[in-house]
């Protein structure tokens, strides 16, 4: 494939400019106009994962420089394989993954439907859903916090409204069983907004002639809906999912602004504990194994999902 | 420690014959946390520019970054700093690691002594390995974990006959660490003007190092050690006494019964909000916030009193607090050492004072006058006193974030029981001074 490529770009260049650069066979202008990238590619992913894995194996800290690393073999990942603390961290990252992406994909995909029909408004509806996906979550996790607040928050304010509690009674970021929850609502709010597009650019790919079709034949909405909606919205849904399912993964600054992992370790994700170990503790051997852990895991659900995304496409 | 040693005299050699060779004016940066006696230092600075020629520049950080932020620097072997105030527990890390310039050679030439400063605060600001006569930073900044509260709502007659009649006993500055928690709780959601207020302002913060200082305010009162024997590591007995277990309970009991709500990720901001908007009557705080305090219009001046940690078992103080190094990494260090010269001056330590700096210098806490020249001057000097402080080993990092882990999954999150959480800490620390060789 790359040899045709490289055959077509070298008939295409003019006689002239071929002959400037006389002496280089085509395969090596070829290997010239790559090369950057590829040194690019090694430098900056390549080798530091190589070498991240070698760290794995030793208990170097970055903060002792006077001090040789030494190999200490599978130590480190025993260690993580073994914590328990490591496991309600991957715990508290399960729960948040799933319930964010759950509530982020039934209300983008209602929200895309809705936003899909026709009616008056419709673009200034769209521009002020999306608003929040703009914001920086840090400014997020900010104003968040001052909502949740348990004496001026609004939120307490409005859930107390509805319930009858004193507003001051609970404490969405200080109590254990509501904290995890916090950070769910915020990031179902943040990023809605964002499975809302992705889903609506479905709905709008769907040819109107099949719904006329389906009318001919009599097929009443829902049928319509489960037999040509869903079907054709669900890879661009499932694509959604997978780059929320990535970005979440990575989740760090809005947690850290809400609840700094808090309380006590209850909302501490793996990005955040990770990057504890890394550069608050400096057990960089240590966070490199624990980094290699994560690597493997992401890697391997996020390739089951392709293969699962791309059976769905076929069809 | 022959490498830091060799450091340091060639840091020596290097700025004497700079001094020597030329008087060269520097743009000089020292490196602190942004708080109210950087500021003061600023001012006290200016002196220094015009004596020397040099030029300061400061790089002030936020508390809850200060570490991060500057053990970064170090680790990177970065310039940024000529001169840092480091915290007290860096001392370790900055000297094994060859990031402070060792100072004994300095001081010999210069005639700066330590036993001008006073004996805590050598101990714990400038000696590595701990009590040796090794210098790696000048004491800059004497500090404690301490208390103030509402004087005016104290001497209120109607609230001290409230706290009799509900306590039998009269309202006044606490003299246990039991009845501060009562005081704390007697205004736990009391109407003052028509306002809720509550009981006290406490350190509950997880990221940092902030439930650990406050916890530690309890824990050493009630006879907490972090070792059986000094520089054996052996902690089992010590870490996890009943004392200690009692203390970690007494703790939790005063955050769940006398602490504003929300008040779950608190530190120094938090504590000093919590009183200057009046919704809290006592709060804990460093005493490097007093002089602030004490000035503010709103609730400062006859308004605010200020008290030592009360003792229980015994009369203890977390100790905050920093002394002044030379960075390893800087290529100014002739004109940094000619800073701390200065800075050691007893003339400039007493403008220090004045300003509202802490000066450990003995010349102005032996003064006559200097329990008076300030409300809190007295208080500091008792808490002065009975400082203890964190583990100050190169491992303080992870040994600190283990305790803030423990303590505030307990006291916080209300997970396990303070024994579990104790004993949980001891295999944290095991973990680390095995890693380290230590044991």
């Amino acid at each position: 494939m790359s040899d045709k490529t490289v055959d077509r770009v070298a008939a295409a260049t003019p006689v002239q400019v071929a002959r400037k650069i006389r002496g280089l066979s085509d395969r090596a202008i070829a290997w010239i106009f790559v090369a950057p990238t590829i040194f690019l590619l090694l430098a900056i992913n390549i080798f530091p994962l190589i070498w991240t894995i070698r760290l794995s194996f030793t208990n170097y800290k970055a903060n002792r420089i006077n001090r040789e690393p030494e190999w200490i073999g599978l130590r480190n990942y025993e260690r993580i394989l073994t914590d328990s603390d490591i496991w309600l961290n991957m715990q508290s990252k399960a729960h948040f993954q799933f319930w964010t992406i759950f509530f982020q994909v039934l209300i983008g995909f209602t929200l895309a439907w809705l936003i899909n029909k026709k009616f008056k408004g419709n673009d200034l509806w769209t521009t002020i859903i999306v608003l929040p996906m703009m914001l920086s979550p840090a400014v997020v996790g900010n104003f968040w916090k001052f909502l949740y607040q348990p004496q001026i928050g609004l939120f307490n304010y409005i859930i107390a409204f509805f319930t009858g509690k004193d507003p001051s009674s609970f404490e969405m970021l200080g109590q254990v069983n509501l904290a995890p929850w916090s950070i769910v609502i915020v990031d179902t709010w943040m990023w809605t907004p964002f499975v809302m597009l992705i889903c609506l650019a479905g709905l709008r790919s769907i040819p109107d002639y099949i719904y006329e079709a389906a009318e001919v034949d009599r097929a009443s909405k829902l049928r319509q809906f489960f037999t040509i909606t869903v079907p054709m919205v669900l890879p661009f849904l499932m694509l959604a999912v997978l780059f929320r399912g990535i970005e979440n993964f990575k989740m760090f600054d809005l947690v850290v602004q809400l609840t700094g992992g808090g309380p006590g370790s209850t909302t501490e994700l793996t990005s955040i504990n990770l990057k504890r170990e890394a550069f608050e503790k400096w057990r960089t051997g240590y966070a490199s194994a624990y980094a290699i852990v994560l690597f493997v895991t992401v890697f391997g659900l996020a390739s089951i999902y392709v293969k699962a995304l791309n059976k769905v496409k076929e069809r | 420690m022959t490498y830091s040693k060799l450091t340091g005299v060639s840091a020596f050699t290097i700025a004497v014959a700079g001094a020597a060779t030329s008087a060269q004016a520097e743009d000089l940066t020292l490196c602190w946390a942004a708080w109210d006696p950087a500021n003061a230092l600023v001012e006290l600075s200016k002196e220094f520019e015009a004596q020397s020629g040099h030029t300061m520049n400061f790089e002030f950080v936020p508390w809850p970054n200060f570490a991060d932020r500057m053990l970064n620097e170090l680790n990177s072997g970065g310039k940024l700093c000529d001169l840092l105030i480091g915290d007290s527990q860096w001392i370790g890390g900055g000297a094994e690691n060859g990031h402070y310039v060792q100072l004994n050679d300095f001081f010999d030439a210069e005639g700066i002594s330590m036993d001008d400063f006073a004996p805590a605060t050598v101990y714990a600001y400038s000696t590595w390995p701990k009590g040796t006569p090794n210098y790696y930073a000048l004491p800059a900044m004497g500090d404690a974990n301490g208390w103030f509260y509402r004087k005016d709502w104290f001497e209120r007659e109607d609230i001290q006959a409230a706290y009799l009649e509900a306590t039998g006993q009269e309202l006044r500055e606490p003299e246990t660490q039991r009845e501060l928690l009562q005081i704390a709780q007697f205004f736990q959601e009391r109407e003052i003007d028509g306002k809720t207020v509550y009981g006290a302002a406490i350190f509950t913060e997880r990221g940092s190092e902030g439930i650990t200082m406050g916890a530690t305010g309890a824990l050493y009162t009630w006879g907490f050690k972090y070792e059986n024997e000094p520089g054996s590591y052996n902690k089992e007995g010590a870490v996890n006494s009943a004392e200690a277990v009692e203390a970690l309970e007494f703790y939790k009991e005063f955050y769940e019964t006398a602490t504003p709500p929300g008040y779950t990720n608190a530190y120094m901001g938090e504590s000093l909000d919590a009183f200057k908007s009046g919704q809290v009557a006592l709060a804990m705080n460093w005493f490097a916030f007093f002089p602030g305090l004490y000035a503010d219009p709103t609730t400062g001046g006859d308004k605010i009193d200020f008290f030592v940690n009360p003792p229980q078992n015994i009369a203890a103080s977390t100790l905050g607090g920093q002394g002044i190094s030379v960075v390893s990494y800087s290529d100014k260090q002739d004109a940094a050492l000619e800073y701390i010269k200065w800075f050691a001056d007893p003339e400039v330590q007493a403008k220090w004072w004045e300003l509202g700096g802490y000066s450990a210098h003995n010349a102005v806490l032996n003064d006559p006058g200097f329990v008076e020249s300030q409300p809190f001057a007295r208080d500091f000097l008792v808490a002065m006193d009975g400082v203890q402080d964190f583990w100050q080993e190169p491992a303080y990092a992870e040994l600190l974030l283990a305790m803030q882990k423990r303590i505030h999954d307990y006291v916080v999150a209300d997970q396990g029981t303070a024994q579990e959480a104790l004993d949980k800490l001891i295999e944290d620390w095991t973990e680390v001074f095995e890693d380290e060789g230590k044991l």
